[in-house]
């Protein structure tokens, strides 16, 4: 008998104990629904297969009467644009305070404990804040997503820049480098592929600040569109939005991934 | 002609005094090399060269001008690991300095101008034996190969003095002999002073034309910290009046040779 880690399954064990999980979960769905279903086929907590089919189509290929828009593709447009703008305006952030605090003495001093102060207010407590300051619409949401996020992405870009060898900043300077051609020509190009990953790990905070804030107030957008059918329980609805926008993040990432994969190939080479 | 003068240079950290009372004048042309045991402060000495950080008394003088307070392109520097951009193939990094000089904002050259350096800088990579690799990464070359592509980014600039600390450390012996090789032919070529770091003693009297040993000649069992390193034997490894004969005797059979052949 060897020890357990270190049997390494083979390629094809490995799909299969992956799409194990998935599986397992699906029939433990489908036999909890057809169970209850044969007790009371009006059940709503449990619905066929069929009925998530079927309220899919209904939202993705009917127009809405209240809203005049096909309801499926209106929420994804909405949350998606949502989502972002406040990832766009975060990395922006990052990237710009990020490299210049964690790049220049005296602003590193000056900024880098309140940096750390203000990352730990939670979100979600300041956003009737948010929404006494910038009204119910667009902008507060926005808001919440960027205070949420960009903290975290200022300080991983700020500890990023920090961990560049010393000895390349100086043989920068050897080389006749101005500050601003270290921070275009040496920092910049380095911190890129971090920011990217430090977006991707915030995917999934900015898809609950998005949720959080349509859940509260919104005219449509996927979290809206939960949190308004709960009243009727009709999880033939939440229950695919849910899978919906779990693809969503995933395609997200994914994408990052294969951008940050082509955009730095530099990045992926490590030192044998 | 470049001279070095280190006028009664001390470096003290707050109580802990590291160098003390280093005198040194470096001539031009001079391949100098520290020795010493670790931890004694040559690097401290090097750095002081290179204005990484800053003597707390005394003064040091490049051609009588007083040491800039900052690194400045004048004083390439070759450091043990992380001397080159992981983000730049092979000729961006030696094509990087010259474009830095020449373009404030964009740091870029265009047309003519970008093609006669990428010429200069093949040729250099020529002369390093990295010229098929100039489109790699560095993290896929072996470590020497990174160490020539680190002399090559600053020979680029035409320093006039290289530094050099501890070059050849994290080197497999075979790689490390041929390096030496390479920088003894780079250092004629050039013409400029060298001032490298080692504790390798046979590399230093291989290499240096002159070697200093850097040791405490005092110590104070109760308070270590008190007293400081200084220069404590200086060798002329190689004295000046032989390699300039040596040089004269080459120059003279060379001429001789031309002449016959001419005949």
């Amino acid at each position: 008998m060897r020890r357990i880690i270190n049997y390494a399954p083979g390629n094809g064990t490995r799909i299969v104990l992956g799409a194990l999980p998935f599986v397992v979960v699906l029939l433990v769905y489908l036999a909890g629904s057809n169970a209850r279903l044969a007790i009371d086929p009006a059940d709503k907590l449990m619905p066929a297969f069929a009925s998530f089919y079927a309220s899919i189509t209904r939202l993705a290929t009917t127009v809405d009467i209240a809203t005049k828009q096909y309801l499926l593709w209106w929420d994804t447009a909405l949350s998606l644009w949502r989502l972002v703008q406040g990832l766009g305006i975060s990395a922006l952030l990052g990237l710009v305070l990020g490299i210049l605090i964690g790049f220049i003495p005296h602003l590193r001093a000056m900024f880098e404990p309140f940096m750390a102060a203000f990352s730990l207010i939670p979100p979600l407590a300041v956003l009737p804040i948010l929404f006494i300051l910038f009204g119910l619409g667009e902008l507060s949401k926005i808001v919440l997503i960027v205070f949420g996020i960009a903290p975290f992405i200022i300080r991983d870009v700020m500890l990023r820049v920090a961990s560049i060898p010393r000895e390349q900043i100086i043989k920068a300077q050897t080389l006749g480098a101005s500050t601003w051609q270290m921070i275009t020509g040496v920092v910049l190009p380095q911190v890129l592929p971090r920011l990217i990953d430090s977006v991707r790990l915030s995917l999934g905070a900015a898809w609950l600040y998005v949720i959080a804030a349509e859940a509260i107030t919104a005219e449509g957008g996927l979290g809206y569109r939960i949190f308004l059918v709960r009243r009727y329980l009709a999880m033939d609805v939440i229950l695919p939005y849910v899978a919906w926008i779990t693809l969503l993040a995933f395609l997200m990432d994914w994408g990052l991934r294969r951008l940050n994969a082509a955009c730095f190939p530099w990045d992926r080479i490590r030192e044998g | 002609m470049t001279t070095i003068v280190l006028d009664d240079v001390w470096k003290e950290y707050d109580d802990r005094i590291v160098l003390e009372r280093v005198n040194l004048t470096l001539d031009d042309h001079e391949f100098l090399v520290i020795i010493g045991p670790s931890g004694v402060g040559k690097t401290t000495l090097l750095r002081m060269l290179l204005s990484q950080e800053r003597p707390t008394r005394g003064r040091i003088l490049i051609d009588g001008e007083p040491i800039a307070p900052e690194p400045t392109h004048d004083r390439g520097v070759v450091f043990q690991r992380y001397s080159v951009f992981p983000h730049l193939t092979v000729l961006g990094n030696v094509m990087r300095g010259p474009q830095w000089l020449a373009s404030p904002i964009l740091g870029r050259l265009f047309g003519a101008k970008r093609r006669a350096l990428e010429e200069q800088a093949m040729t250099l990579l020529t002369r390093v034996g990295l010229a098929e690799h100039a489109s790699k990464y560095p993290q896929q070359l072996s470590g020497g190969m990174q160490q020539r592509l680190a002399l090559a980014q600053a020979l680029i600039m035409k320093p006039k003095v290289l530094l050099l600390d501890e070059p050849f450390g994290a080197l497999d012996p075979g790689t490390r002999a041929s390096m030496h090789t390479l920088v003894r032919e780079l250092w004629e070529e050039n013409e400029m002073t060298i001032v490298m770091v080692t504790h390798d003693l046979s590399e230093a009297f291989l290499l240096g034309t002159r070697v200093i040993a850097v040791d405490r000649p005092r110590t104070d069992p109760q308070a270590p910290e008190r007293f400081g390193a200084t220069i404590s034997s200086d060798f002329e490894a190689k004295s000046r009046i032989v390699r300039q004969s040596r040089r004269f005797e080459a120059e003279r059979q060379n001429a001789r040779l031309q002449l016959i052949s001419a005949h």
